[in-house]
């Protein structure tokens, strides 16, 4: 089914209701009780039958509380005043019960695990069906129908505890796929997965967009991942406002991602930063295909030549032959972890055989594909999960009797999910709680905490309660908690997952920053970028076993370990095969370079210095 | 922080064969008859019945063995107390008394006592099994339809399914959240005094308690936006037919109650007193 | 002032109530010197629950959870799991019409609380847990009302501090209408 779907602002609206038309909002502002401000201000957007839209902007701009506004969630869950008007197949959601909006309008929420309540993947899918009360014979046609849309059929009997982040999410899903709702609307569905994984979400949404005909509303930080298949149009928010409504080649085109601290897909950025900036008769949304003139493809060939020796190689290498003699600060022989598994079911080796060194001062990466056991050896390392096999030395010395405390003393870890550290209402205390704990005097305590405030861009919002706070904000101040602590080891599992551009350089340049003072740190990451560009060495970790130790570049020109890790080449690749380059680490090197000249970066002089 | 002490034994026998609904009505039924008769030889048939019942549905001894150890400790125990609280409630009840040993004091122990404590356990042997055979051979999902099925509101029995749900993810974020604090420097180990350890397990629970809250909203959303609630009644995914044996079941533990009303007749009584003249 | 709670966030209260007290009932039992007697935190949780979701939430809260606590552990005894339930109803009917939920949480209401938790504790271990094991269980009464008392001072000392501080922060994480702000 192709329908040509007309442009938008083009067509003249009508003032009446329209139950064909999935949403339309004019001048929809909304404000949280507790807000003095409104989060949602002025929304004019409307959405037609069969499009497919993104909404992309910074992190706490306002994008899941604009969901929540077409499902309903908001006024009904999440209180407040709204004005303008707002329809969603002709009613108003704030006017009608929650279960009325949810009978045309399918969500998949921004937490799937939250989302998950039956007690097996099968009783989770039939959940609506349930509730619509269809007879019990209709129902495993119905949900294996589903699950295997989803895919997710395998694990019809799987219990919520035994899945992946990424499998969590296609049960998600495929719940509400089992109904025969009109409109999706998908909150962030690619932040938990590899980027194997996220690929086959983005397929997923699109056959449900192209062979059934249903109108998707998709917020996603992971714009690159998301052009993989084709968008009707790309909706820029910026502190509650709608910034932008375009086409994508056009958005793309323009400088307005840049501005509103949203990175465009690298290769756009590539050929910008080359001096050939691409247009949107070109189509740079779909880069397969984009169109490139000859002149654009000597345009990069010359710049990645350009580059100077110096400039090829980024982070602060400067700093190994110093420490090279050194005690490492992390040694890991043969270590492996079993969990256990109430019950009946088998227990998991979660880790096996893990040898590594970690060098002090070293900047590393972990990656890996859902499941793969990358959050467990972060675990281990920390001290949360005993090594049931192996040595882990920290600085030298066996920790396998430590105490977590003391673990803790040297080895900061800030966990894939932000729920699990936060324990204060209140944001600043949050942070000083281990301040307190570890006994420094106040002065030294507000210090740190002012700074851990300015890094995490949370300074606006320190009094503020943590249940205030979007999911970006919250996993921002998971971080500033253990920054503070100052410790010699940093771990962080998934830093930059639902974070927008602007804060995850930010972030990131400070843990450059302090490692050029000599923080080891090691990052948990699925995105292959961020990996390229920080770190000088990834282990990479496939079926709990250590697969490779290596440069982060040799692991995408090697085919196999890519394939194994459920890696997929970024955007670069593909632009130096277009333009005859070679070798496609040149171009990441130039890019990684140029970029950083261009946000003047403190760690680059740094470097310089030693 | 283990787990569970008892959960379901994927090992299928007859008994998980019976639906949900006729083995929580027998379970049921069972705990009903034993608090409502004192007959030991009543109270002891319905042990024999759960033991039946435990041969059948082939969950080993092995499974059961913490739980059975944690139970017999508590009947030694609290047997024990009685005994020092009442030495001489036997003998009352029963209106006899024959001592078989003396004691200091009032402490003498009597054939009555004996008599009435192995009651009182035997009640609580008849009652047990046959919850602790339920959890065994019934899968989690399928409790809430069967409590649906014989009258508790659907709202409630989905409750009780939500409670199974979450269990778990609450044990290990109970682990997780005293680890990070721990880590974060706030010692809960054995090494501090008790105001400061009490001080301490208070900042482990009040994540798992904010965290919990927050929860209940999002759940809530997640399934408001799923239907829930939508009608007077709801269907389920994990149902099973009821066959004839579900209805013999059924029937036998209606049988069983009435048994235990037509001893209260028989006895003239809740006990049954082999020491009358 | 702030939305009236949802019938549908009633039934995940009880379901993550009851999750709740089984995981502290079962693995946060800290032992007293006195025997089958511990310093149960369950209450302290459940009464939480009882003041912010009412009294209906509280009673099936507790009920669920200490069934799924014994029928995973000790077998059966009704009288005691029938005395979380009624532990709760009291705690959830005295405390009808607070505003802890709206982050007011002033001293009445606290004195409110603790009178609650007292009351409920009373009636739940000195009258009802006892009688029934007098009446159903045919246990002897002076062991019974011992067990009783006992029980009554620990969970009374533990249910207030213990809800009241977590009251207390929670009422505290609450915001009030149009209070928050960007300091720039
Ligand atoms: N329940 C709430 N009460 C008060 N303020 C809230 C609430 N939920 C969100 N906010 C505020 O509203 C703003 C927008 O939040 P929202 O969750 O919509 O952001 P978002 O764009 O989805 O961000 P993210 O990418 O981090 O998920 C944030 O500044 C947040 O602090
Ligand atoms: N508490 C647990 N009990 C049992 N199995 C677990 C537990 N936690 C994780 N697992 C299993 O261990 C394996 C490794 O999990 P881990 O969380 O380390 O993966 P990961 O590499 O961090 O994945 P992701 O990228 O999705 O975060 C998975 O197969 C998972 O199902
Ligand atoms: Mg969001
Ligand atoms: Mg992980």
């Amino acid at each position: 089914m192709s329908v040509e779907n007309p442009r938008p602002g083009g067509a003249v609206t009508s003032d009446k209701p329209d139950a064909e038309t999935p949403a339309r909002l004019r001048d929809f502002s909304f404000r949280y009780r507790a807000q003095s401000e409104p989060t949602l201000r002025g929304i004019d957007l409307t959405v037609r039958r069969g499009e497919k839209i993104a909404i992309v902007g910074p992190s706490g701009c306002g994008k899941s509380t604009l969901l929540g506004a077409l499902n309903g969630l908001v006024p009904h869950v999440h209180a407040g005043e709204a004005s303008g008007s707002i329809e969603v197949f002709g009613t108003d959601p704030a006017a009608a019960p929650i279960i009325e909006t949810s009978r045309r309008v399918g969500t998949v929420l921004q937490d799937s695990s939250g989302q998950f309540v039956g007690l097996t993947v099968a009783e989770d899918v039939a959940f609506s069906l349930e509730n619509q009360q269809v007879p019990h014979a209709q129902m495993p046609g119905r949900v294996a129908g589903a699950a295997r849309a989803a895919g997710i059929a395998d694990h019809l009997d799987a219990s919520p505890q035994q899945l992946s982040g990424g499998q969590k999410q296609r049960v998600a899903i495929a719940g509400v796929l089992v109904d025969d709702v009109e409109m999706l609307l998908f909150d962030e569905p690619l932040a938990m997965l590899d980027p194997a994984a996220g690929r086959a979400a983005v397929e997923l949404i699109d056959d449900l967009h192209r062979e059934q005909g249903r109108t998707i509303i998709v917020v996603e930080h992971r714009l690159e991942d998301l052009l993989h298949r084709p968008l009707d149009r790309i909706v820029l928010m910026d502190e509650g406002r709608i910034v932008a409504d375009l086409p994508p080649d056009e958005l793309l085109a323009s400088p307005l991602l840049r501005e509103h601290g949203i990175r465009p897909p690298l290769h756009v950025e590539a050929l910008r930063l080359a001096g050939a900036p691409v247009t949107a008769d070109q189509h740079p949304a779909d880069l397969p295909r984009m169109e490139l003139s000859s002149a654009q493809r000597e345009a990069v060939r010359t710049w990645v030549e350009s580059a100077t020796p110096g400039q090829s190689r980024h982070t602060a290498t400067a700093a190994q032959p110093t420490s090279h003699d050194a005690l490492p600060a992390l040694d890991l022989e043969h270590v492996g972890a079993i969990l256990r598994r109430p019950g009946a079911s088998a227990d998991v080796r979660a880790l096996r055989g893990v040898t590594a060194r970690i060098r002090r001062g070293e900047m590393l990466g972990v990656i890996g594909s859902n499941g793969a056991g990358k959050s467990t050896l972060a675990r281990v390392i920390s001290g949360f999960e005993k090594a049931t096999e192996g040595v882990v030395r920290i600085g030298g010395a066996d920790a396998a009797s430590w105490p977590l405390a003391e673990h803790g003393a040297h080895v900061g870890f800030v966990l894939q999910e932000p729920g699990q550290m936060l324990s204060q209402p209140l944001l600043e205390e949050e942070i000083r709680l281990g301040l307190r704990a570890r006994g420094l005097d106040a002065e030294e305590i507000e210090r740190r905490t002012a700074r851990v405030l300015e890094v995490t861009d949370l300074r606006p919002m320190r009094s503020w309660p943590v249940s205030a706070l979007s999911h970006g904000q919250r996993k921002r101040l998971s971080i500033a908690c253990v920054l503070a602590l100052e410790p010699e080891i940093l771990i962080l599992d998934e830093p930059t997952a639902g974070q927008d551009f602007a804060h995850y350089s930010e972030f990131m340049d400070f843990l450059a920053r302090i490692h050029a003072e000599g923080t080891t740190i090691v990052l948990i990451t699925h995105d292959m970028h961020l990996a390229l560009e920080y770190t000088d060495r990834v282990l990479v970790i496939s079926g709990g076993e250590l697969l490779a130790d290596t440069d982060p570049a040799a692991v995408l020109t090697d085919e196999f370990l890519a394939e194994r890790a459920d890696l997929v080449v970024t955007g670069l690749f593909t632009l130096a095969r277009r333009c005859g380059i070679p070798d496609p680490i040149a171009l990441v090197h130039r890019f990684v370079a140029a970029d950083r000249a261009e946000r003047a970066l403190p760690t680059a002089s740094g470097e310089d210095a030693r | 922080m283990t787990a569970p002490l008892l959960e379901y034994v994927e090992r299928p026998g007859l008994l998980h064969t019976l639906t949900g609904t006729a083995k929580l009505v027998l379970t049921i039924a069972m705990v009903l008859a034993a608090m409502i008769s004192f007959d030991v030889r009543f109270l002891a048939a319905l042990g024999v019945l759960s033991l039946i019942g435990w041969a059948l549905s082939r969950v080993r001894l092995r499974d059961l063995a913490t739980v059975l150890w944690i139970i017999l400790t508590f009947m030694a125990l609290n047997n024990l107390l009685i005994f020092v609280f009442a030495p001489g409630y036997g003998s009352e009840l029963l209106g006899a008394r024959h001592v078989v040993v003396q004691g200091p004091g009032r402490w003498d122990l009597t054939q009555e006592q004996l008599f009435y404590q192995l009651a009182v356990t035997l009640k609580y042997f008849a009652m047990l099994p046959a919850v602790l055979l339920f959890v065994a051979t019934t899968r989690p999902p399928e409790f809430a339809s069967s409590l649906h099925r014989i009258g508790v509101p659907y709202k409630v029995a989905f409750a009780v399914s939500l409670a199974l749900r979450f269990i778990p993810d609450i044990q290990r974020e109970m682990r997780t959240i005293s680890q990070a604090q721990q880590a974060r420097g706030l010692d809960i180990s054995r090494k501090v005094g008790l105001v400061t350890r009490v001080r301490n397990v208070v900042s482990t629970l009040m994540p798992l308690l904010l965290g919990s809250l927050d929860r209940i909203e999002t759940v809530s959303s997640a399934m408001e936006l799923r239907g829930f609630g939508r009608g007077r009644h709801r269907t389920w995914y994990d149902v099973k037919p009821m066959r004839l044996r579900d209805w013999s079941t059924i029937l036998g533990a209606l049988a069983v109650v009435a048994a235990s009303i037509v001893m209260v007749v028989v006895d003239g009584g809740r006990y049954w007193n082999p020491f009358e003249a | 002032m702030s939305p009236r709670i949802s019938p549908v966030t009633r039934v995940v209260a009880i379901g993550i109530g009851a999750a709740l007290f089984f995981v502290l009932g079962r693995f946060l039992a800290i032992p007293t010197p006195i025997p089958n007697t511990t310093i149960n935190l369950q209450y302290a949780v459940l009464a939480v629950f009882a003041v912010l979701y009412g009294p209906l939430v509280g009673v099936l809260a507790g009920l669920i959870g200490h069934v799924l606590v014994d029928a995973t552990g000790f077998g059966m005894w009704p009288t005691w799991e029938t005395g979380s339930a009624v532990f709760a109803l009291i705690v959830g009917l005295v405390m009808l019409h607070n505003h802890v939920r709206e982050g007011e949480f002033p001293r009445p209401t606290l004195v409110r609380f603790v009178l609650a938790v007292v009351v409920a504790n009373a009636v739940t271990w000195v009258l009802w847990a006892p009688i029934g094991d007098v009446l159903i269980m045919g246990e002897p009464a002076s062991k019974v009302f011992t067990q009783g008392v006992i029980a009554f001072v620990v969970n009374s000392v533990t249910a207030a501090v213990l809800g009241g501080i977590i009251l207390g922060i929670y009422a505290r994480s609450r915001t009030r209408t149009g209070s928050l702000t960007l300091d720039r």
